[in-house]
C-alpha cells in the first residue's frame, strides 16, 4: 500500500479499496468546488398510499441488494432496536457485502460483530464504539472504515462522497405521508436531525414509527415529501434508555475541579460581557458541571447569553427558564426535560448538522459559539486531539460533533490529566481527531495550557490566579506521576480512515497486534 | 502457618489500585503472572516495578498473581510489601518507594479551617487529595480501614507520604489508638515517612497522648528527624471531654483539639441530630480547654455531603463557639466552610488599620498604637493578624499585603 504524508506529516494510503483519497491539507484549507449529489426524481402520483404492513414489506419494496449502503440515525442511543431488526432481517434474506452508514452506533448494537464476521456487512461508513470499535481494531471489517463527524457525515452524503440507496429513519412521532419527529410518543428522542441528509439524498427513504398519527404531524423535522414508504411497528426501541430519566452532574471532585476551572478561565478572559457570547456544552461530566458554575458567575454578574448550543439536559433547560439563556439550539436531547423542552418551549429549537456543522455550506453556526468546552482520550505537546483510539491503541469512539465544534471561537478541552495511570498529555497522539491549529485551551486539574497560537488569550489572562502552566510542563508532571508510557504495537493494515470536516483524511487506525 | 499459605492483597477491581495473590515457594524462583488493565503502556514497567520490590524484600522465591487497574509505582510497591509481611518476617523498613517529597519542618501556626479524611486504604483518592484546596489532609488508618486491612494500609499511607505530592496542604496521619494492636505499630512505620502531624483517636487523658508522643518521639529519633511531629488529640468520649484541657496541655507538640461526634454519641447513648444538641456542652468544653491550653479547637464532621445549608449552619454554629475549622469527608464541602470562616469586608479593613498603627507606633519607638485615641492591646493585634491571614489565604486582600512581625 502506497502511504502519502499529509500536511500534518500523519501517514495515509493513497488509496484504499479502489478509492482515491485526498490528504488533510489544513482545516480550512478547502474551499469547496464542484455540484452536490442528488436523489432520484419521482412523481407524487405514485405516492398516494405510503403505509406498508411490515418491515418485510418495506424491504421488498426496497428492492435491497448485495453491495448496498443503507443508513440509520442514532437519536435512540442505546434504546434502539431498529438496527439490529433491519439488519437480522437483511441477514434472513442471504444478502451480503452491505455497506452500513449509522451515524452512530452504540452497545446495544454489539450484534453486528457477528453480521460482521459472516459476511453481511462489509464495513461502516460513520461512527462505531464499543465493541464494534473493538471487532474494527482486530481487523475484522473487510474493508477500510471511515469515521466522520456529524458535519463531515452531513457534508459527505451531500457531496456524494456517500451514497446512501436505503435510509431506515426510526421516527417516534410520524403520520402515513412520512412527516416525522422525536417529539412524541413511547420512543420520544428529542431532535431527529442527524437523519436530515438521509431523508434528503437517499435512493429510497423509509420511516418507521411505533406511534402513528393522522396527518399533520408538524413539526415536520423530516418532511413526507421525500418519504418512500411509512411503516409502523410494535416497538422502535427502550424508552428508558433512548432517555435518561436524568442527568447527574459528576460527583468526582477531580473533575468538577476541573469544570471551575474552565468557568473561572471563561470569566477572567472577560467575553461573557462582550455581545454575543454563548457556549456548547454536551452531557459529559464535565461539561454538566461547568454549566452550573459558569451559571453562578452570570447571576452574580447580571450577565445572560443569547443562545446556548445542546446537546440539552435539565441543567441547560433551566438555565433558560431563569432567564440566563435566550435560546437552545439543539442536535439531541439527553434527558426527558430536554425532550419536554424542546416540544414547548418555542426558544428551544431543534438544529441540523446542515445548520450546525457542514463545512461545505454557505455558512453553518459552528463559528458563532464562543466556548466549546469538549472531551478527550489523548491531547498532544502539538496541540493535536484524540477522541478515538485510546492510547492502547484501541478504537473506541465515533467523532461525535467534535472536530466540527473545534470552529468555536475557543476551543476547550477538559480531561483528568491522569486517569488511573494514563497520561491525557502525550508527545505524539495515536490518532490525530483534530488538529492542533484548532484547539485552543487544554483544562486539567493539575493546570491549564493555553495553545501558544492564542496569544490573544494568553494576554487576556494576566493577572488570572488560575494554574496555567505551557503543554510541556503538564506533560512532565503527569508522566512524574505515571512513568513514561510504550505505545501498542500496530499492523500496516489500516482498518479505519479519520476523515476531516472537508472530506480529506487526516489520519487512519491500524490493526492492532494482539 | 503451613508454608503453602496462600494470601490476597489490595482491592479487586478498584481503579488506581492492585489485587494480589501470593503463595510461599521454597525454590523455582519468582512464578509471576500479570493482567493490567494499562499493559499496552506500562506492561514491562510494572513488571519490572514487582520484581524490583520482591528483590528489595529479599525474596528469591514466590508465586504471585497480579490484577492491576492502573496503579501508579509507589501504590504496586505498596501492595507487594503489605503481602510479603503477611507472609514473611521482613527487615524494616522494607521498600520505600523513591522519594518524591523532601521532609520540612511542620508549621504550627497555620490554618486549619478543613481537614480533608481520606480512607488510608484507597490510593485513587489520595493522588489528587491536596489539589482541592483543603488545609490539611488527613490519612486515615483507623475507622475507615477495615481490621484485615490495617496493615496494607499502613504501608500505603507510608509510601504515599514519600510519594505523593499534597502542596502546601498539611499531612496528618490519623493512627489507631495505642490500646488496639495497630497504635504502636502505625507510629513505627508512618513517623519516619515524615508527617507533619499525627491525629490521636479517642484520647481520653493526659495520658494517653503522652504515650503516643514518647513512641513518636523514639520512632524520630530512630529515623533521624530532627524536628518535631506535631499532635493533634481527637476527644470523642464524656471522660475526654471532662480532660480537655489537660489533654491540650499535655504535650507541647500539640496544636489543637478535635471533636469527633459519632463515637461521642455513642459513649454518651445518644443518638446524633443535625443540630448537635447532644454534644453542645462537650463541644464548650472542647473549645475551652483548648483555648486555655493555647491551642485551636476544631469541630467535627458534617457527615450528609449533599446538605449544603445543613454544612453552613453547622459551620456558622462551630464558627460562634470558638472552633477554628472542621472536618471535611468530601472535597465539595470545602468551598462552603470557607465562605463561612471568611472575614468580612468591613473587618479586613479594621485588622488592615490596627496592624498599620502597630507598625507604625513601633517603627517610632513607642510601645502604644491608637486607633482614634483608642489603645490597641495584644488580643486586639492577635486577633486582626489572625483576620489577615485569613484574607490572605482566600485571597480576599487583594494589593494590600499582611505586613511581617
Amino acid at each position: 500500500m502506497k502511504m502519502i504524508p499529509n500536511s500534518l506529516g500523519r501517514l495515509i494510503p493513497d488509496e484504499i479499496d479502489g478509492k482515491k483519497l485526498k490528504p488533510f491539507q489544513g482545516a480550512h484549507a478547502g474551499h469547496g468546488g464542484g455540484r452536490k449529489a442528488g436523489s432520484p426524481i419521482r412523481a407524487s402520483v405514485d405516492y398516494r398510499d405510503k403505509l406498508r404492513a411490515s418491515l418485510d414489506e418495506v424491504i421488498d419494496a426496497c428492492e435491497i441488494k448485495d453491495g448496498m449502503t443503507i443508513s440509520f440515525h442514532h437519536h435512540l442511543r442505546n434504546g434502539d432496536y431498529l438496527i439490529n431488526m433491519v439488519v437480522d432481517k437483511l441477514a434472513e434474506r442471504g444478502l451480503k457485502d452491505l455497506v452500513l452508514a449509522p451515524s452512530a452506533l452504540f452497545p446495544v448494537h454489539e450484534p453486528i460483530v457477528n453480521h460482521i464476521k459472516n459476511g453481511l456487512i462489509t464495513h461502516i461508513e460513520g461512527s462505531m464504539n464499543g465493541p464494534i470499535g473493538r471487532a474494527c481494531s482486530l481487523g475484522k471489517m473487510r474493508k477500510a472504515c471511515t469515521l466522520r463527524s456529524h458535519g463531515g457525515r452531513y457534508r459527505a452524503i451531500q457531496d456524494g462522497d456517500l451514497h446512501i440507496d436505503v435510509a431506515f429513519i426510526a421516527a417516534p412521532n410520524a403520520d402515513s405521508f412520512g412527516n416525522a419527529n422525536g417529539l412524541d410518543g413511547p420512543g420520544a428522542c428529542g431532535p431527529i436531525s442527524f437523519a436530515l441528509a438521509d431523508s434528503l439524498y437517499a435512493d429510497r427513504v423509509v420511516v418507521v414509527t411505533d406511534n402513528l398519527q393522522p396527518f399533520p404531524v408538524h413539526p415536520w423535522v423530516i418532511r413526507g415529501g421525500n418519504v418512500d414508504h411509512v411503516v409502523e411497528i410494535d416497538k422502535l426501541g427502550d424508552p428508558e434508555k433512548i432517555v435518561s430519566g436524568t442527568t447527574r452532574i459528576t460527583k468526582s471532585p477531580t473533575r468538577l475541579l476541573i469544570a471551575e476551572y474552565v468557568a473561572r478561565f471563561i470569566d477572567d478572559i472577560g467575553i461573557m460581557e462582550e455581545p454575543g457570547f454563548s457556549f456548547q456544552a454536551g452531557a459529559g461530566g464535565i461539561s454538566l458541571a461547568f454549566i452550573q458554575f459558569l451559571a453562578e458567575i452570570m447571576r452574580e454578574k447580571g450577565l445572560k447569553a443569547p443562545f446556548a448550543r445542546g446537546g440539552s439536559t435539565k441543567y441547560l433547560v433551566d438555565l433558560m427558564n431563569e432567564g440566563l439563556i435566550g435560546y437552545i439550539l439543539d442536535g439531541q436531547a439527553f434527558d426527558q426535560v430536554g425532550v419536554a423542552s424542546l416540544r414547548d418551549n418555542p426558544r428551544h429549537i431543534e438544529t441540523d448538522p446542515f445548520t450546525s456543522y457542514n463545512y461545505h455550506t454557505k455558512g453553518n453556526f459552528a463559528p458563532l459559539v464562543k466556548a466549546a468546552v469538549l472531551g478527550a482520550t489523548e491531547v498532544d505537546l502539538e496541540f493535536n486531539v484524540n477522541v478515538n483510539t485510546h492510547s492502547d491503541g484501541w478504537l473506541l469512539h465515533g467523532i461525535g460533533g467534535f472536530t466540527d465544534a473545534t470552529d468555536a471561537h475557543i476551543t476547550m478541552i477538559t480531561a483528568p490529566l491522569v486517569r488511573s495511570r494514563l497520561p491525557i498529555i502525550v508527545d505524539s497522539v495515536t490518532t490525530v481527531t483534530t488538529p492542533g491549529e484548532t484547539v485552543d485551551v487544554i483544562f486539567t486539574e493539575r493546570g491549564i495550557a493555553v495553545n501558544p497560537r492564542r496569544a490573544d488569550l494568553l494576554d487576556r489572562l494576566k493577572g488570572s490566579s488560575l494554574p496555567i502552566m505551557s503543554i510541556e510542563e503538564l506533560r512532565k508532571i503527569a508522566i512524574g506521576m505515571t512513568g513514561e508510557p510504550e505505545k501498542p504495537e500496530f499492523e500496516d493494515r489500516v482498518v479505519a480512515l479519520i476523515e476531516w470536516r472537508d472530506g480529506t483524511i487526516i489520519d487512519c487506525v491500524r490493526q492492532l497486534k494482539v | 502457618m503451613s508454608e503453602t499459605k496462600e494470601i490476597f492483597v489490595g482491592r479487586s477491581e478498584q481503579k488506581s489500585d492492585l489485587y494480589i495473590r501470593m503463595k510461599k515457594k521454597t525454590s523455582g524462583g519468582i512464578a509471576l503472572e500479570m493482567k493490567s488493565s494499562v499493559g499496552a503502556m506500562f506492561g514491562s514497567s510494572i513488571r519490572r516495578t514487582l520484581e524490583e520490590t520482591l528483590k528489595a524484600l529479599g525474596i528469591s522465591d514466590i508465586e504471585i498473581d497480579v490484577d492491576d487497574r492502573g496503579a501508579l509505582e509507589y501504590v504496586i510497591q505498596a501492595r507487594v510489601e503489605a503481602g510479603i509481611r503477611r507472609l514473611y518476617d521482613v527487615k524494616e523498613p522494607g521498600c520505600l518507594p523513591e522519594r518524591k517529597v523532601g521532609v520540612t519542618e511542620p508549621v504550627r501556626d497555620r490554618l486549619r479551617r478543613t481537614r480533608l479524611y481520606l480512607p488510608g486504604n484507597n490510593p485513587d483518592l489520595m493522588m489528587n487529595a491536596g489539589l482541592f484546596g483543603a488545609d490539611c489532609v488527613i490519612l486515615d488508618l483507623e475507622d475507615s480501614v477495615a481490621p484485615a486491612e490495617k496493615d496494607a494500609a499502613r504501608v500505603l499511607v507510608r509510601n504515599s507520604l514519600l510519594s505523593v505530592g499534597f502542596g502546601t496542604t498539611e499531612r496528618i496521619v490519623r493512627i489507631n489508638p495505642l490500646s488496639t494492636e495497630y497504635g504502636a505499630a502505625d507510629i513505627e512505620m508512618v513517623v519516619p515517612a515524615g508527617p507533619d502531624t499525627i491525629l490521636i483517636p479517642k484520647c481520653d487523658t493526659a495520658d494517653d497522648v503522652k504515650a503516643v508522643e514518647k513512641l513518636i518521639a523514639e520512632a524520630e529519633k530512630k529515623a533521624g528527624i530532627k524536628h518535631k511531629t506535631l499532635l493533634m488529640p481527637l476527644i470523642e468520649t464524656a471522660k475526654g471531654s471532662l480532660h480537655a484541657y489537660e489533654i491540650g496541655a499535655a504535650s507541647d507538640r500539640i496544636v489543637a483539639l478535635c471533636f469527633g461526634a459519632e463515637d461521642f454519641t455513642a459513649d454518651i447513648g445518644v443518638e446524633r441530630t443535625r443540630e448537635g444538641t447532644e454534644s453542645f456542652v462537650a463541644r464548650s468544653l472542647i473549645v475551652l480547654g483548648a483555648k486555655a491550653a493555647g491551642v485551636q479547637a476544631i469541630d467535627t464532621v458534617f457527615s450528609d455531603v449533599s446538605d449544603e445549608e445543613g454544612l453552613i449552619a453547622s459551620t456558622r454554629e462551630a464558627m460562634a463557639m470558638g472552633f477554628e475549622g472542621k472536618g471535611v469527608i468530601h472535597p465539595r464541602q470545602i468551598g462552603p466552610i470557607y465562605k463561612v470562616f471568611a472575614p468580612t469586608p468591613e473587618r479586613i479593613e479594621y485588622a488592615l488599620k490596627v496592624v498599620d498603627a502597630i507598625e507604625e507606633a513601633r517603627s517610632k519607638g513607642s510601645g502604644v498604637a491608637t486607633i482614634r485615641s483608642k489603645m490597641i492591646d495584644a488580643p486586639i493585634e492577635k486577633r486582626a493578624r489572625k483576620i489577615l491571614r485569613l484574607a490572605e489565604a482566600l485571597g480576599l486582600l487583594g494589593g494590600k499585603k499582611e505586613k511581617k512581625e
